[in-house]
This record gives C-alpha cells, structure tokens and sequence, in this order.
C-alpha cells in the first residue's frame, strides 16, 4: 500500500530536492565487508570507521540535526529531519553509527546544558566524529533505575566518581558519555545528578571498558568501571539533584515518545540489510513454510501454522497502521496512547514472528548460524534470542505497560 | 487508487462522529440503556425487543442512516470512514436500533446497480429501517428461501433487529429481494437473543409478493462484504474503548489491601494490553474503510485484517472487563454484561477471527494441500 506524501511545505520542498539531489550524486562508495544489522551492533573498527566517513559526509551536506539551531552545529532549519531521514531511507544509504548520541545524547545536552558545553559537544556529536554511549543500568539498578549506586563526590571543583554501569552499547568506540549517578545518598530520586563524561581520554586513568558477552554469542556492549574519576564540574547538566528530570528527557526520546519532539535528530535512520535477498517480518514466514516439510505436506499446508502466521501479518499491519494513525489527528484519543505502544509492538511482534519462524523450521530449528544445514542460514534462532535484547532494553517491557497504564489510563503509580 | 495518509477522515466526518457521540450519551447512558433493555433478566423474556423508537426517529431525521447511501439515489454518499466512525460510537454506547443492520442492507443495495434497487434505496432514504436476511438455520449463506411463480417461500435465520425494522433484503434462489416487513406472508419468530441491545429472528415468507433488486446475489454481497465486516468491527472498536475506560475507572476506586485495583500490575499490565489490541483493530478498521472508499482492490483483505483483529479484541476486552469488577461483575446489575453480550454477538456475526484470518490465508499464502 502506497500513502500519498502530505504537501511540504515551500522550505520543505527546496530541501527534499537538496536530499535527492545531492544523495544522487553523492552516492557513499560501497564495501565488500558484512556490516552489523544495526549501529547497536558494531563490533569492528574497521566497520565504524567506514559508517562514520557516511555520517560525516552526510552532516557536512546538511542532512543530520537539519533542525538544530546553526550555533550547536546543526542546518538551522524547522521540520525538516524527517525529510532528510525518508530521503536517506529512500536512497538505501548505509546507517548513521552515533544512534545513542542522535537519539538521547542529543537532546538532552540540547535541553540540559550550557551554551558553551553544547558548543564544544553537539558539532561533533551530529557529525559522527564523536562516538556517544549511555551509562544508565548498573547491576543493581535496572528496571528500577533510580536506585543507581555510582557515586561522585564533590571536592572543590571536581566530582570524583566510582560505581559501575553495564549493557553500555558502543562504550567500546565512545568518546563520550551521558552519565546518571548519585550525589546525595539520602535522596533516592533528588540525589541524582546528571553528567557527560569524556570516558576515551580517562580509559586507564579511572576508566575500564571490559566487553560483555550476549546470549546469541556476540558481543557489542559492555561494563564500565569508574575508580577515583576526577571530572570537571562544568561537564554536569542541569543543577545537582535535578539528574532525574535531565534522565527523563533521555528515556523520552529513547522510548519512542521523543519522536514526536522537536527537534527531531535524525537518529533513528537504519537500513535494514535483507538477509541474501530474502523477506524480512512476518510475510517472510510464508516463505519459509512453504519450503519446510511438516506431516507429510508442507507446514504451509498446516492450518494452525496458516492461522498464526496470519496472526502475526494482523499484528504487523496493525502496528503499521497504528504509526499512520498517529499522524491523523483527528482519529485519536490521547496524544502519546500510540506512541508510547510504539516500543512494544516493535519489540514483540518480530520476537514473535521469530519464534514462530523456528518452529515452522522443525527440528531444522535447531541449526544455529554455524551450521551450513541450518534452515535460511539459521536467522531466525539467532533472531529470536537477540529479540529480547528488544523486549528487556530501553526500560523492560513490563515498565512500559507501567507507564502506558498510568500516564494513559490514570492508574495510580506501582512507584 | 491510494490511500489518503490520513484515511481521509475529514473535519466534516469528526463533527459527525462527536455529535453522535453526544446524542448517544444525551440521550441514553448507561444506566438509563440498563434500565430499558435488562429490567428483566428472565430468559423467556428475551425474545422481547428492547428499544426506543422515537429517538430512532430523530437519528434517521439527522439523516445517519442516509448516509451511506449514494447520492444517485438521493442519499449523502458518504465515504466509508465517516459510516465507520458513526458505527464506533453506536457501539461505544451499545445503542438499540436497526442502524447497523439498515447500513449492512444499504451497501449490499448500492451494489446491485439496478433500478429496483434504487427504488429500496429511496426508501431507506425516506425513513425505512432494513435488515439482511441471507442465512440459513446453520448460519450459512445460502438460498434458505425459494422463489415459486415470483413468490417467496421459506424461512431466513439470524435476522438481525427484525422485530425493528419496515424491509427485508432477502437472499433467494440466488437473487436479491426488498420485501415489506408488514407483506402479507412474513412472519417474524424472534430468536431467545443473548445480546440485549439487539433483536434477531427468523424471518419465514409463505407465497410473499417480492420486488427483485438483483439476479447475482453472490456478486453482489460479495462487494458489499468489507463494508459489512468493517462496519460491525467498527461497533466493536467503540464497545471496547467503553469496557476498558469503565474497567480502569472501577479499578481506580476499587480498594483491596489498602490500595486501589489498578495498582497491582496482575490488574494493570491486562487493561494495558487491552488497550493495545483495541488500538490496533481502530487502525486496522480505518484502514478497511480507508480501502473501501480509495482502494477497492485491496479492501477485501484489509476488512478481513480489521473482523479477525476486532473479533479477538472483543472477546479479550469482554472477558477482562467482567473479571476485573470481581464478584460485581457476575451479577446482573453491573452494567458490564450488556457489552459483554453484545461483543459475543459481534464476534460471532459476519465470520469470526478463526473464519478471517482462513480466508486471509488463502489469499495470501494460498490453498492448503
């Protein structure tokens, strides 16, 4: 199904024809190596060195933080990232690496800190210069995230910091952090305070970046070791104690209601690398069932795979559906219902459809990736435990429906 | 044909919808809706019809039950979004009338295209409620009625709101027929109906004189079918949004161990995912009715996406609100079972989800071996 484009405006218009006209002729060389699916799972030097030249080249012809005011390094215009970014979709470029400085670095700064901090951050931020990670999660403090332990103390001017955070993607290439930690020990929410910290320039004098493992086996994200960091007071954000508001601005944007901001960042630009020319989601699944033996037919034949696989196209369509309508005011009821189910569709149905997808494979199911016998070079066994990186990252899906029941529906707080 | 991005629901289709609204909630809320149609809950009274005919009367003078028919034959003809977000807040309020049933006959007549058809169409456009009756004993589509020297003979099943309309549009020896309710030779023997808001009957024709609308009944309520299917999970849309909000308000005030239901995340985390399902049935249904109006070709499958999708919504939505008001809940005087009643009867009209997401799966994936 096709939607019709609703009419840019004049500015808009002279930019969309910027975009084609310069992706045109400025086609990004292509590589022979395997990129990762997405910026989350970068794990080569090699590979992001190539995705930040694209950044980079992208930045400098206008295309990233279009929206931002031309004094922090962006193109000074409104309403024009989500332009940029159906452009660059549009053109199959390759995806912009610096998802979490785009993403929550990005405003955050932008809201939260000085003139001159955002002067020296955000040009290098949005031209992929700088890398970005977040440090938020620690081993005591996950769905609960305010009872982080990472501590700085104050001493003259400098805070000197010791704690330890985990799941932090892309700490391997960061230059820097967005940093939620505690200042005050009897306060749990007002004794938080919020940081950006240049963890590169301190690995080995404070700093310990040690990779973490991921049930599929592969790495991409990390612990982080802070012992006796002494950082400057002018890298915090907002007043001391004030770090939870600055951390709800992050988990906005990170959660999917920040979409809806602005300025938009131009973070969420992915492209989605088809598998060897195969169909992704769940029509994929008709494919796979056609060429899996199931009872003597094939499971394409079977009612009850019939029956869910076409369950899964309903929810797929739905959630799409839903993302249309959310654009269509006069057909909704409360202003973030949908886009804050935004994160639990997306997570959900495709750990579905591949759960699914291993079952339709039979005991082929079985096959890991390594496995030259493995049904579809064994995607969807691989795709099924990474899909709880999904449901479990972000804020657990379970704090989702927290927060849908009670900021949408008026359910009093399990806080 | 493209879809307009914003299904093409205009400013026009909204006042519509809110005025709706707010005559259904004027006019009869809840408790006012249970005192007319539950004031009995002996079963053999249940075959009584429940409703209130003058304010049918000022619905069809607004004009709603003119508005899906085509201009040609004097009605408004307007698009299929606008029907739908009417049909959203007749289920929001779960209202007593002919409405769905006389939308349901009206798009099967607008796709007859023949002068007797727009003859009945005139008529509903002066003002006569309509009512398909196209189902044999077993619920099946199918010529449960015979025509002998241009009379009608037999008996159709599952006629919905019969007692409540002035036609029917019948299904016999594979034509189409507009017969006056009151013809001499109709009889109505109204069904034991779970669903209080509604009536439903067989509606039996002993050498009843018929004006023929259509020799090709197959083709045509094919065509009308995603109107039809989009329609009645419209319905269903709206009596969901009104079984969730009325369960969260219950869980609000409800106190157990010295908080409120709605606290306890085994309560929360259910009407979330409630919420959820009914959100992806609206988007799903506007996208039908979106299809129905700019992309013909492809409104088949959309409105079997919306039945299949609503349907399992509705049975959720039903089932969580009775079980969240607790002992209440199980009782005859919580307002709860109305809904709960009509969405059983919603999900069961028209095809079921099992019954959608089978013909989806032939489209889509094929016949099975």
């Amino acid at each position: 199904m096709t939607l019709t484009k609703s009419k840019d405006s004049r500015e808009q218009a002279e930019f969309r024809q910027h975009c084609r006209v310069w992706l045109r002729n400025n086609p990004y060389p292509e590589t022979d190596m395997r990129l990762p699916p997405s910026a989350m799972e970068i794990q080569k030097p090699e590979h992001m060195r190539y995705l930040q030249g694209w950044q980079k080249a992208a930045y400098d012809a206008g295309l990233v933080g279009c929206d931002y005011p031309v004094a922090v390094g962006g193109g000074g215009r409104s309403n024009c990232q989500h332009i940029a970014n159906a452009e660059m979709h549009a053109a199959k470029t390759p995806f912009l690496p610096n998802v979490i400085g785009l993403g929550m670095a990005l405003p955050t700064v932008f809201y939260h800190a000085s003139d001159q901090l955002k002067e020296r951050l955000l040009p290098k931020l949005l031209s992929g210069e700088e890398i970005w990670c977040q440090g938020f999660s620690e081993p005591g403090a996950g769905s609960d995230l305010a009872s982080v332990q990472t501590f700085a103390e104050h001493r003259g001017d400098k805070w000197v910091i010791n704690g330890h955070k985990v799941w932090t993607s892309l700490a391997h290439f960061a230059e820097w952090m967005i940093l939620l930690l505690r200042t005050d020990k009897a306060h749990k929410y007002d004794g938080l305070s919020y940081f950006v910290v240049p963890i590169r320039a301190a690995l080995g004098k404070g700093v310990t970046v040690r990779p973490l493992i991921k049930i599929t086996g592969e790495t991409g994200f990390n612990e982080v070791i802070f012992e006796d960091l002494e950082i400057d007071d002018s890298y915090r954000l907002d007043e001391v104690g004030k770090g939870w508001q600055v951390a709800m601005t992050t988990l906005l944007h990170e959660r999917g209601g920040g979409e809806l901001l602005e300025p938009k960042s131009g973070g969420k630009i992915q492209k989605k690398q088809g598998v060897d020319g195969l169909r992704s989601g769940a029509s994929a699944l008709i494919d796979l069932a056609r060429n899996s033996a199931r009872g003597g037919k094939t499971a394409a034949d079977d009612p009850l795979i019939r029956d869910r696989i076409v369950q899964e196209i309903i929810h797929e369509a739905g959630s799409r559906q839903n993302r249309r309508r959310a654009r269509a005011p006069r057909l909704i009821e409360h202003p973030t219902r949908i886009p804050l189910q935004h994160k639990l569709l997306v997570t959900e149905i495709p750990q579905n459809i591949a759960q699914l997808a291993t079952e339709i494979a039979g005991v082929g199911g079985s096959l890991g990736i390594a496995d030259a016998n493995a049904p579809e070079g064994g995607r969807w066994s691989m795709d099924y435990m990474a899909s709880f990186g999904g449901t479990i990252a972000a804020g657990t899906n379970e704090i989702q429906r927290n927060i849908l029941g009670e900021r949408v529906l008026g359910l009093p707080k399990t806080k | 044909m493209k879809q307009p991005a914003d299904f093409g629901f205009s400013e026009e289709d909204a006042l519509l919808r809110d005025s709706a609204a707010r005559f259904f909630a004027d006019n009869l809320p809840v408790d006012k809706l249970h005192a007319l149609v539950a004031s009995e809950s002996d079963s053999d009274k249940s075959r009584q019809t429940c409703w209130q005919p003058q304010l049918w009367r000022q619905m069809v003078e607004l004009g709603w039950t003119m508005l899906a028919v085509p201009e040609s034959a004097g009605g408004m003809g307007m698009r299929a979004v606008a029907v739908a977000g009417l049909c959203e807040e007749a289920g929001k309020a779960a209202f007593p009338s002919p409405l769905l049933a006389t939308i349901n006959a009206t798009y099967v007549l607008a796709a007859c295209e023949e002068p007797a058809a727009t003859k009945a169409l005139e008529d509903i456009v002066n003002g006569a409620a309509a009512s398909l009756a196209l189902h044999d004993e077993q619920g099946r589509e199918a010529n449960a009625v015979s025509v002998d020297n241009g009379k009608l003979n037999g008996t159709a099943c599952f006629v919905q709101d019969a007692q409540k309309v002035e036609y029917f549009l019948v299904r016999a020896a594979g034509g189409l027929y507009w017969v006056a309710a009151d013809a001499v030779g109709v009889t109505v023997q109204p069904d034991a109906v779970i669903d209080l808001t509604r009536d439903q009957g067989q509606v039996s024709f002993a050498g009843v004189e018929a004006a023929r609308v259509s020799d090709n009944a197959d083709a045509v309520v094919q065509q009308a079918m995603p109107a039809i299917w989009t329609m009645v999970s419209a319905d269903m849309v709206g009596a969901g949004e009104w079984q969730l909000q009325t369960t969260v308000e219950y869980t609000k005030t409800r106190q157990q161990f010295d908080r409120p239901l709605g606290f306890f995340q085994a309560i929360k985390h259910p009407l979330v995912n409630v919420m959820i399902e009914i959100d992806k049935s609206k988007s799903l249904v506007y996208n039908a009715a979106c299809a129905i109006d700019s992309e013909p070709d492809n409104a088949q499958q959309f409105a079997h996406m919306a039945k299949a999708c609503a349907s399992d919504m509705a049975r959720f939505a039903s089932s969580r609100s009775v079980q969240f008001h607790g002992g209440i809940g199980f009782t005859w005087e919580c307002f709860v079972h109305l809904y709960f009643k009509r969405q059983m009867h919603n999900q069961a009209l028209w095809g079921d989800g099992a019954w959608h997401r089978a013909q989806l799966a032939e489209v889509l994936i094929g016949t099975a071996a």
